[in-house]
């Protein structure tokens, strides 16, 4: 089989209801149907996921590896948007 | 409800059972590490395993009500080939992907309804059984109906395939549906269902599915039969050459 005919899907498992889906993997296969069932038989043999979704990995934009400076390090100065500022009072037990 | 079956006719009908998950099971078993892609091999593994899950479950319990001591792996591996009633359609040999694909349709489009028929058996542990068996059944059917049509109506290498397919199993089909003294006993006591009742399901299944696929069904002129009488074709003697030879070698090896 050839990649033309069997295109790569990309599968995302939610393994529990209320998480969100997670991506597994991928798989080959050459429509949405076949690739739905090769993500079940290839992903969920000990009881991963309750739901699965498949999407056409070309139908990805990705972000280039090459920008990962321009794209990312401007935020590692900032360390004020992550929340640990915050007096947590004494009342509030769990947090 | 009619006449009660007795103990020893549901034993003989729990390992006929049981003896056709497994031989199907295990020739699916020997695709793994052979299959066309990595996907469809864990597919097919995938399936051999739910077979013999379910053949597991059936000998077991054929075990406890014939009270002999007999467990699973006696039946299984310590049997000779005339006391296995398995339908000659399972142990066909595997052959290529597109007959290996297309006997696993026939048997699930069968045992799909069969499950569903038996999952309010009058016997509770074979009730449970089959409840846990049609969700099995039902994926298979599923997976190998899409094959089915995506060979029969894909490139004319496939679509060839699926055809010579087609003439050498087909003949295969008509013992599934056959009824003998054992069937009507457990059907008149509501243990499972008379298997020429499912012939309807069966057929509406194949029909759709060949539709879709571009096959046509062939008349059956010579049905093969044999199997539930223990007469095998020549391929099961290797097969249980194979299935056996662990506990022929190396009598009781557990592991």
């Amino acid at each position: 089989m050839t990649e033309a005919r069997t295109p790569l899907w990309e599968v995302f498992i939610r393994p529990r209801n209320g998480l969100s889906h997670k991506h597994v993997g991928s798989v080959h296969a050459a429509d949405a149907t076949m690739a739905l069932q090769a993500a079940r038989d290839v992903y969920t043999r000990r009881g991963e996921g309750l739901s699965v979704w498949v999407v056409p990995s070309a139908e990805i934009t990705a972000s280039d590896p090459a920008d990962k400076d321009a794209l990312f390090e401007p935020t590692a100065s900032k360390i004020y948007r992550h929340p640990t500022f915050y007096e947590v009072p004494d009342e509030v037990e769990n947090m | 409800m009619a006449q009660e079956a007795s103990t020893t006719s549901i034993v003989t009908f729990l390992t006929r059972l049981g003896d056709d998950q497994l031989v199907l099971g295990h020739r699916l078993s020997e695709w793994c590490g052979h299959a066309p892609t990595l996907e469809e091999d864990l597919a097919l593994a995938n399936m051999g395993l739910d077979l013999i899950g379910q053949a597991r479950a059936l000998y077991t319990r054929a075990g406890e009500l014939e009270g002999e001591g007999r467990g699973e792996d006696d039946f299984a591996y310590l049997r000779r080939e005339v006391d296995y009633q398995n339908l000659l359609l399972v142990e066909r040999p595997n052959g290529d992907f597109a007959r290996t694909i297309l006997k696993q349709f026939y048997f699930a489009a069968f045992m799909t309804p069969f499950w569903q028929g038996t999952s309010n058996s009058s016997d509770e542990a074979l009730a449970a059984i089959a409840a846990k068996a049609v969700k099995e059944s039902t994926y298979h059917l599923r997976h190998s109906a899409e094959w089915v049509i995506r060979l029969g109506d894909g490139t004319a290498e496939s679509a060839n395939r699926m055809k010579c397919a087609v003439d050498d199993l087909h003949a295969y089909t008509d013992e599934m549906f056959q009824s003998d003294a054992l069937t009507k006993e457990l059907a008149g006591a509501g243990v499972a269902p008379e298997p020429a009742t499912i012939k309807v399901q069966w057929q509406a299944s194949v029909t759709e599915i060949f539709d879709a696929a571009n096959l046509a069904i062939p008349e059956i002129a010579w049905p093969q039969l044999g199997g539930r009488q223990g007469e095998h074709t020549e391929d099961m003697g290797h097969l249980l050459a194979e299935l056996q030879f662990m506990q022929r070698a190396y009598p009781g090896l557990q592991w």
